[in-house]
């Protein structure tokens, strides 16, 4: 950033302002400072044009067409005089615009598409891949050595079977070979075969006029195997044919090759399918009443855990707070050791010293009992809200004791000589002060704790499954717990599904932000 | 090392466990592979540092061999020798683990010398491959060949990303169960080069002989006045794998089989009579407390290298650990428990060629002529310690008597299913086995309803 980062803009310029700003001018922008910009950019512009070049290269039109944009409008931004805010704006947005509205959008387009197990590709993919995998070499068949003849772009398959020579092309099916018909053809090196391997692999020789005797083909160029095809794939008609037990398969929009009576041929491919997703979240009983449990658990588990930290927090907060107690210092950095600890593997920690049988808990602490703090749904509900309980007050008794001490004592000395006790104090003056700093936060920790993946996985993995339920989910699931077992877990990965969860999560959120974020407005105007 | 169970990890988790300090005993051990298809249960291992150093110069001395040998008997000489000129451009990517980059450079580099196609090793984090794989190969920027695990076949058939690979006459270069479980629809889909199985390790000290069934092993831990008479781990979440090969001596395979040995996922095995012995037989031990759910992985696997049990049923990749601890070890056959044989799954290890492979040909070469080789399938079991896949390097390897033994009861033992339908039997299958264990059910009822909710899954 230049010079023009240095003006107040807008600023009511005095002859005094102005000769200031001047010597400012001369003091910062020297021709290293231009050098160094026009340095900076060229980096950025040289990225820019190779990925632009990169992604082009791969048909990526979109991406090339944003980037270049993008790039063009920097470029213009830090180019020209003025626009301060611009200058100050630009990198911000451009990482906004990668890393959230590209994710959110990305997960929204997901979320209309039936992306998954099954479905993870384009059509032509699944056609291919059907075709590749119906190839299938005729039983007990034996390999015949083989040679991969080229004429110009023609290929031809010589092999030797039972002593005699034959050959075939694509076209005509495998005959005797005859010298004269064989002028012109050379005999392909491995070098040569390598290089057109894709014909090579995909040459197929009839063994005859009839095409259900099969074919030959060869993928290392040496041997050739006869296969038989059982699918046949009519481009026209859009429809795949079994020919082992005569049945079509069509496209019928569900994403995958369907026969009359439902059976579905996979790989299948991934399609559009509007609300679908959203509406199987609320329709289908087995997973509306999981998400409906795990919903509820959700809230219960993100205020427990804000509520439960912030009071144990402030008590401790206040606690230390008093100039009476010895010894202060060593109890606030003892009280703050589990915030330098990394969730997840406090997590794993809390999970060993909690195992029914071996764990410290049970030996230690209750004498040898087998209590199943992690395997009963209630206890590791209370499990679960324990360890957050030990993970997240340190933070609020950080936040707390910050806007304890900024709180004048004078407003409790001259409320103390208005008679009130320590009590109403505390409830009526720096409560509500301390709330005005303390709020947000408390409305973040929330949506934090509502996303508290760490801790839920770490310590119970969701677990004990819930029995009655058709999704894989567990008491101590929290949402996005259950959206990872959705879309990670298990082979029936739906994508689709989870990225609808995921939505439905973010609006909520969102929701919540928003409702509490105007509430906490009323708390600013005790200012 | 853990081996959770079923219900996946996530990879954050699973890094963590590496590390974390209240688990990992002696030696921090690696986990190697997990088959993430549905929590499939992870075979994690151990792997000697010593091992991998040394082996760069053993492997640069035995490869150079591996050129030209293996050309089929036919009139074609091989077409590797044939090209001197290395013009084609060709290069083949390989998604490959750690443990095993370091062998295949040198198979690398001698591919590329004898046929001029480059071959791009790239190392990925075994439990990360499957994933990706069935991600990025629908994006056009998957790899040619991967590696991988058998039982993540069917998923990655299911999600059109591998196509089959022709093994012809190499085919009968490798154990049985090994194409077998390499193959899905009765389709090889890929080239193996080792497998592992679980068996029972022996505290030779503790109990001097070998126990003939389940009782004797009971009451031979029993007589030993250790604390356990017998550890396998159960964990919370259950341990279908582990617990598995109890249930075969049932005679309750999870899917019946067709003529040609493969699985028939139409046919759930799981739920009839020998299930339900099985299931009430869970109850009675957990009862007994010869099986706790409270017992995991890593637990099961410090109280045998502390001598607090005679057995333990484990794969291989606690052997390592219960040796450094000074253990005189004997690795015997599982005991049967329902007087049919005690039948372990058996994991395989292989390479799958993307359905979108540029280089068929050049993948096939290198497959069947370069990974089948007994050379480096030799080179690939020094690193990993399993037994290989090619039956001549398996016949070498068995100089050590850990991988005869493994190997042996491997021999007995069948396939893990590689059905996608078997993500279903997996997501049900353990938190049945934990509820009967822990009595929280009925074992009947339980193990009733279990095979119920699979059929439903399956049927879905």
């Amino acid at each position: 950033m230049t010079m023009t980062t240095r003006q107040a803009p807008g600023a009511k310029h005095t002859a005094r302002q102005r000769t200031a700003e001047r010597f400012a001018r001369q003091a910062g922008t020297g021709a290293g400072a231009l050098l160094a910009k026009i340095a900076l950019l060229a980096v950025l512009d040289a990225t820019a044009v190779f990925a632009v070049f990169t992604a082009l290269v791969r048909d990526s039109i979109l991406i090339a067409v944003v980037t270049g944009v993008l790039t063009l409008v920097i470029n213009v931004v830090y180019f020209k005089r003025g626009w301060l805010p611009a200058k100050y704006l630009i990198p911000g947005t451009v990482f906004l615009l990668v890393f959230q509205v590209f994710v959110i959008g990305y997960t929204g387009y997901i979320a209309f598409t039936n992306y998954g197990s099954g479905h993870n590709s384009d059509k032509d993919d699944a056609v291919m891949s059907l075709l590749q995998a119906t190839q299938q070499r005729v039983p007990d068949s034996a390999g015949v050595p083989a040679r991969i003849l080229a004429d110009g772009d023609d290929l031809a398959l010589l092999v030797e079977r039972e002593g005699q020579l034959l050959w075939g092309t694509s076209e005509s099916p495998l005959a005797p070979a005859d010298p004269a018909e064989l002028e012109g053809y050379t005999e392909l090196g491995f070098a040569d075969l390598l290089a057109r391997q894709q014909e090579v692999t995909s040459l197929r020789v009839a063994l005859s006029e009839d095409p259900a005797e099969g074919s030959l083909r060869t993928t290392d160029g040496r041997t050739a195997y006869p296969y038989t095809s059982t699918l046949i794939w009519d481009e026209a008609a859009d429809t795949m044919t079994d020919t082992s037990t005569g049945t079509v398969y069509s496209d019928t929009g569900v994403g995958a090759f369907t026969a009359a009576n439902g059976q579905q041929l996979m790989p299948g491919w991934s399609i559009n399918v509007g609300f679908d997703n959203f509406t199987r979240a609320v329709s289908d009983p087995s997973i509306r009443t999981s998400l409906l449990s795990v919903t509820a658990w959700t809230f219960i588990f993100a205020f427990l855990s804000v509520a439960t930290s912030f009071f144990l927090g402030l008590f401790l907060a206040i606690v230390f707070n008093d100039q009476r107690m010895r010894g202060r210092k060593i109890y606030r950095v003892l009280s703050i050791l589990p915030y330098a600890f990394p969730a997840f593997l406090g997590g794993l920690v809390w999970a060993g010293m909690l195992n029914r049988d071996f764990g410290f808990v049970n030996q230690m602490l209750f004498g040898g009992t087998s209590i199943p703090w992690l395997t009963d749904p209630w206890l590791a509900k209370f499990s679960v809200l324990w360890v957050n309980l030990w993970l997240g007050f340190p933070y609020m008794f950080l936040v707390c004791t910050g806007a304890l001490q900024s709180i004048p004592e004078e407003l409790s000395e001259a409320a103390k000589l208005d008679g009130a006790g320590p009590l109403a104090i505390f409830r009526l003056i720096k409560l509500p002060l301390l709330l005005v700093s303390v709020a947000p936060l408390l409305i973040s920790s929330f949506a934090f704790n509502f996303n508290n993946f760490n801790v839920i996985y770490m310590l119970t993995e969701g677990g004990p499954r819930l029995e009655t339920s058709g999704l894989n989910v567990g008491a101590t699931d929290i949402l996005i717990s259950m959206v990872y077992k959705v879309a990670f877990v298990g082979a029936q990965r739906d994508y689709g599904l989870a990225s609808a969860f995921s939505i439905i999560i973010f609006v909520v959120v969102a929701i919540i932000g928003i409702i509490s974020f105007k509430q906490t407005k009323a708390l600013e105007d005790l200012n | 090392m853990i081996c959770v169970t079923l219900e996946t990890l996530t990879f954050d988790r699973l890094l963590l466990i590496e590390f974390h300090p209240l688990f990992s005993g002696g030696a921090a051990p690696l986990v190697e592979s997990i088959s993430v298809l549905k929590g499939a249960p992870m075979k994690p291992t151990t792997r000697s540092l010593l091992a991998s150093g040394a082996l760069t110069a053993v492997a640069a001395l035995a490869l150079t061999a591996c050129g030209g040998s293996t050309a089929p008997a036919e009139s074609t000489s091989s077409p590797a020798q044939e090209s001197e000129a290395a013009a084609s451009s060709a290069t083949l990517t390989v998604w490959v683990d750690a443990n095993r980059a370091p062998v295949l450079t040198e198979a690398a580099k001698s591919f590329e010398e004898s046929s001029g196609v480059a071959v791009d090793l790239v190392t990925k984090d075994f439990s990360k491959i499957q994933e990706d794989f069935l991600r990025q190969v629908p994006t056009g920027k998957g790899p040619d060949i991967t590696i991988g695990a058998h039982d993540w076949l069917g998923n990655l058939v299911n999600n059109g990303v591998v196509q089959p690979v022709e093994l012809g006459e190499t085919a009968g270069d490798f154990q049985q169960v090994a194409v077998d479980a390499m193959s899905y629809d009765g389709k090889s889909y890929g080239v193996p080069y080792s497998t592992e199985n679980l068996a029972l390790l022996r505290n030779t000290d503790l109990a001097p002989e070998a126990p003939a069934d389940y009782e004797q092993m009971i009451a031979a831990g029993e007589e030993s006045g250790a604390e356990f008479p017998f550890l396998v781990q159960v964990s919370e979440t259950g341990d279908p794998f582990h617990l598995y090969p109890f249930q075969a001596s049932f005679g309750a395979p999870v899917f019946g089989t067709d003529a040609n040995g493969a699985y028939n996922a139409a046919d759930l095995a799981l739920g009839n009579a020998g299930g339900l012995e099985f299931a009430s037989w869970l109850a009675e031990q957990g009862e007994e407390g010869n099986l706790r759910t409270s017992i995991d992985a890593d637990i099961a696997k410090e109280k045998f290298v502390s001598g607090d049990s005679p057995f333990l049923i484990t794969g291989p990749w606690n052997v390592e650990a219960a040796q450094e601890a000074g253990i005189e070890l004997a690795i015997d056959p599982i005991p049967s428990a329902g007087g049919e044989p005690a039948q372990p799954f058996v994991g395989v290890q292989g390479f799958f060629v993307s359905s979108k492979t540029e280089n068929l040909l050049a993948a096939t070469e290198f497959l069947t002529n370069y990974i089948g080789t007994e050379q480096v399938q030799t080179k690939l079991y020094e690193v990993g310690n399993r037994p290989p896949a090619n039956n001549a390097a398996f016949e070498a390897a068995k100089d050590d008597e850990t991988i005869a033994a493994f190997g042996e009861v491997g021999e007995n033992g069948v396939p893990m299913p590689n059905v996608p339908e078997m993500a279903a039997v997996w997501e049900f299958w353990g938190v049945a086995e934990a509820d009967i264990i822990s009595g929280k059910a009925d074992p009947a009822e339980r193990w009733e309803q279990m095979a119920g909710d699979i059929e439903a899954a399956i049927g879905k």
